[in-house]
């Protein structure tokens, strides 16, 4: 018989991915570094931060909290349209976070909408740690 | 005796007539079971996560190409999206735009004037109603509009709740 052993090791990989889909390592990694860039500082992303800032508003009618609750690991609805949303911390919902292209699209959209410019490195890092901090 | 020039050019308008006709006879079916295609993967995830998928039925291509030329200015949000997602969506919706149903120039579907027509039964209290909130929830009332079907059967407008 053949050694398979790779193969199903692979496939064990594979699974274990997917049950537990993960904020991408390196955008992390490029969060964190940006973050660093912009203030000497900088010692780490925070959830807590993340938090506070999540519920807070920023000068805007909204805040994140207008549209996806003051509960990310339940369902919220857009503030305009009405339409129901997914719930955002991944404990919840394990496809949330785990696409840096996703992520980004969301936050170029939401931060323009929420604080009238784009997020910075921390910002994004803060509330990332906040979501994931979540449990169910 | 036609010569074989005029032959074609007489082809070429039975031809275009035809298709054309076929087309309106197409408008209409939908327009009266109110069910209307929506089937782009694209068009569904990019859009339909803040809105209704809207089937590409309900606006002309005009009004859908300038809907999609300012998505970072849309209805009050920034709706931005990827350059290769942008392109395939605009060709989705501008193929499947409705022939007989004209531009609307405030490119709000709400203003078109066979929306009012539609709705002209709905009070303002209804709108606001927490279970409704704008217009642009389909869902509220027309249960099946995220497959494009708008059909009365599947019609339940909420009890009137003003927020």
């Amino acid at each position: 018989m053949r050694f398979r052993m790779p193969g199903a090791l692979a496939a064990l990989l594979l699974l274990a991915g997917a049950a537990a889909a993960e904020v991408p390592a390196d955008y992390l990694r490029s969060l964190d570094a940006a973050a660093h860039e912009n203030a000497a500082g900088f010692a780490g992303f925070s959830a807590a931060r993340g938090a506070a800032w999540f519920a807070s508003r920023h000068g805007t009618d909204w805040s994140c909290a207008t549209c996806h609750t003051d509960n990310p690991l339940a369902g919220g609805r857009h503030a305009t349209t009405g339409r129901s949303i997914a719930p955002l911390a991944p404990a919840a919902n394990p496809e949330r976070l785990s696409d840096t292209a996703k992520i980004e699209k969301w936050f170029k959209r939401n931060c323009t909408d929420v604080l009238g410019r784009a997020c910075t490195p921390a910002e994004k890092g803060d509330v990332i740690a906040y979501l994931t901090s979540l449990k169910r | 005796m036609l010569d074989d020039r005029r032959r074609k050019w007489f082809d070429g308008i039975v031809w275009t007539a035809a298709t054309v006709y076929i087309a309106m006879l197409v408008d209409t079916a939908q327009a009266a079971d109110h069910r209307y295609p929506v089937d782009n993967a694209t068009y569904q995830s990019e859009c339909g996560s803040c809105h209704v998928a809207y089937p590409p039925a309900l606006l002309g291509a005009g009004t859908w190409r300038e809907i999609m030329r300012g998505l970072d200015r849309h209805f009050g949000t920034d709706a931005s999206i990827g350059e290769s997602a942008q392109a395939q969506i605009k060709a989705y919706l501008e193929a499947g735009a409705g022939r007989s149903r004209g531009e609307v120039p405030t490119l709000r579907i709400s203003d078109a004037a066979w929306f009012r027509k539609e709705h002209d039964g709905i009070t303002a209290a209804t709108w606001k109603s927490s279970a409704v909130g704008s217009p642009a929830n389909c869902g509220a009332c027309h249960r099946q509009a995220d497959r494009g079907d708008f059909d009365e059967r599947s019609l339940r407008v909420p009890a009137k709740e003003v927020r």
